[in-house]
């Protein structure tokens, strides 16, 4: 009975690994393959990775995109980190009746689905775009500027700050530190591990984010990896070789995080359910 | 007086950037979405037209393709996901299990590439001559190969598998997490009152794990409603409509036919709609355990 248990067990976590992980070694093994090996469904390694590596960076503006897509999630997640965490340190240290009515209607714009806004949100940067053409349509900072403050981080951050030692606050005051100070000085190094966990996503949330980028950026020189690797798989006579390339590249940076940082990155997802 | 005052005062500024970009980002394009669904017109020639778009709505029967598809996504896919995501976390959670640590980062593996890059995989793995009709033929598990992207009802459970595959693992991080706070000891209470493994899933498992079934259930519901990155990139939508969901129908409306903001804001009042009635629905059950 329990033979048959643990069988029945490990059989079905065997496959639903096999089938998670298979996707990830296709992608790598034909990387190096030609594209006509890939076609036949070759699943050995094969040679050709410099030839493919090559092709790309030869007949796509890679470089451009990986400086764009690491520009946008680094500058997004950067603002993203700064903003949210003041504001969800001053929803919960500073808290008052007013500044609590304040936080509820911003919970509210999570209900908002990004579908409703990118027709709205494509005229608002149309607008700026007459005004500040650095900051309008096809620009990188427009893709950045909508996730500069979300309500998602901001409720990530209060939840989190109610774990924050108020002692440390006094502490700082008798100290002679200004309000601000005591945030950057005694509440942000203490803080790391959230910092850390909100970081992860925001970069991997920036990195992988496709429709705003498709929505409003137009130009080649402004594409990013997700744009790319979209472009690239709705080609007539598609390249796998090439193909499969890109999307190792684009995946490369977010399976780093992945691996190097995982603590952070479950504490970061689950962090946000409880409370 | 004067310092609590002064620290008021201190605390607005800690929350006012915020509260600008999102009243910027977020409240005032709803607005305009909002007035923009009662206009007609291209580009900045709009005219007021009253009730029009949401007349053509009801009567536009692409959007009603549209609203089924993401519905039949949402009816199959989120089930099968949480059941899946709970099973494998339940699998896992036996502490005599060996290898715990790989097999959870496998399944959880898929939560790390990008919404494009695996649409475009799954695209090939499941053309007509690709790898995964290869294996069905090899074991003859059917004799001719599965028109995966032209076939409107295999259309859509390609969708559903890709969704699944990506999902899943995700999802199952949050039982895991919930998994821990249930006490050993009662298992080993039901055990003695001879409940099976199966009556202690249902009996035990399933109502500790309520708060999570219902987290992932909504978060995923809302997620399927904004379904775009896959339908997109995998099938684009066909053959015909027949995958098609709201937000690639926005998207379509607004930039890839001749515009039409106005009709495209209506459109999207759809999921607006339906997402306040998930949420809505989550906070008050959510409330209720408190």
């Amino acid at each position: 009975m329990n033979k048959l248990k643990s069988i029945f067990t490990y059989g079905i976590l065997s496959i639903a690994a096999i089938v998670s992980l298979f996707p990830f070694a296709w992608m790598l093994i034909s990387m190096t393959n030609k594209s006509s090996d890939i076609s036949q469904g070759r699943l050995l390694p094969g040679s050709n990775l410099l030839e493919n590596l090559r092709n790309l960076f030869e007949s796509y503006n890679v470089g451009s995109a990986l400086f764009n897509s690491f520009f946008i999630a680094i500058v997004a997640t950067v603002l993203c980190l700064v903003v949210s965490s003041l504001a969800g340190y001053g929803f919960e240290i500073y808290r008052s009746k007013g500044k609590d009515i304040v936080f509820n209607i911003l919970l509210l714009s999570m209900m908002i689905p990004f579908a409703a806004l990118m027709v709205p949100l494509f005229r608002l940067f149309g607008d700026v775009s007459q005004v500040f053409p650095a900051f309008g349509i096809d620009t990188l900072y427009a893709v950045i500027l909508p996730y500069v403050s979300t309500a998602f981080f901001i409720f990530f951050f209060r939840q989190n700050t109610k774990m924050f030692t108020k002692d440390l606050i006094e502490a700082g005051r008798i100290d002679g530190l200004s309000e601000i100070g005591i945030f950057f000085r005694i509440y942000m190094p203490s803080m790391k591990n959230t910092f850390a966990a909100a970081g992860i996503i925001s970069f991997m949330n920036n990195w992988n984010n496709f429709l705003w980028p498709l929505v409003i950026l137009q130009s080649p020189d402004v594409q990013t990896i997700p744009l790319l690797i979209s472009n690239l798989g709705s080609g007539y006579s598609p390249d796998f070789g090439i193909i499969y390339t890109a999307i190792v590249i684009g995946t490369i940076p977010t399976a780093l995080i992945f691996f190097f940082l995982q603590k952070y990155f479950v504490e970061g997802m689950t962090g946000s359910v409880k409370g | 007086m004067n310092l609590r005052k002064s620290k008021s005062i201190i605390g607005w500024v800690f929350i006012l950037i915020a509260t600008i970009f999102i009243t910027l980002f977020y409240f005032y394009p709803m607005i305009q979405a909002f007035i923009l669904s009662f206009k007609s017109g291209m580009g900045a020639n709009l005219q007021f037209i009253g009730l029009d778009n949401y007349i053509r709505l009801f009567n536009d029967p692409v959007a009603l393709i549209a609203i089924r598809n993401t519905f039949i996504y949402l009816i199959f896919q989120v089930p099968i996901m949480i059941l899946l995501a709970m099973f494998f976390s339940v699998l896992l959670n036996n502490p005599k299990l060996k290898f715990k640590g790989f097999f959870r980062t496998a399944i959880f593996l898929p939560s790390v590439i990008s919404l494009v890059a695996y649409s475009v995989i799954f695209k090939y793995l499941f053309s007509t001559d690709g790898l995964v009709n290869q294996f069905l033929l090899n074991l003859s598990f059917i004799s001719e190969p599965i028109e995966w992207l032209m076939d409107p009802f295999w259309a859509k459970v390609l969708i559903i598998i890709a969704i699944t595959w990506r999902w899943t693992g995700y999802n199952m991080i949050f039982y895991l997490a919930g998994l821990q706070n249930v006490d050993n000891s009662v298992y080993e209470a039901a055990k003695i009152d001879g409940a099976n493994p199966i009556q202690q899933f249902f009996y035990i498992t399933v109502p500790m794990l309520k708060p999570i079934i219902l987290f992932t259930g909504i978060t995923s519901t809302i997620g399927t409603l904004q379904l775009f990155d896959e339908p997109m990139n995998i099938t684009k939508g066909g053959p015909g409509n027949e995958t098609l969901t709201i937000s690639q129908y926005i998207y379509n409306l607004s930039f890839e036919y001749t515009p039409d903001f106005g009709y495209a804001a209506a459109v999207s009042f759809i999921i607006v709609v339906l997402t306040v009635i998930f949420a809505v629905i989550q906070f008050r059950l959510g409330g209720e355990r408190k």
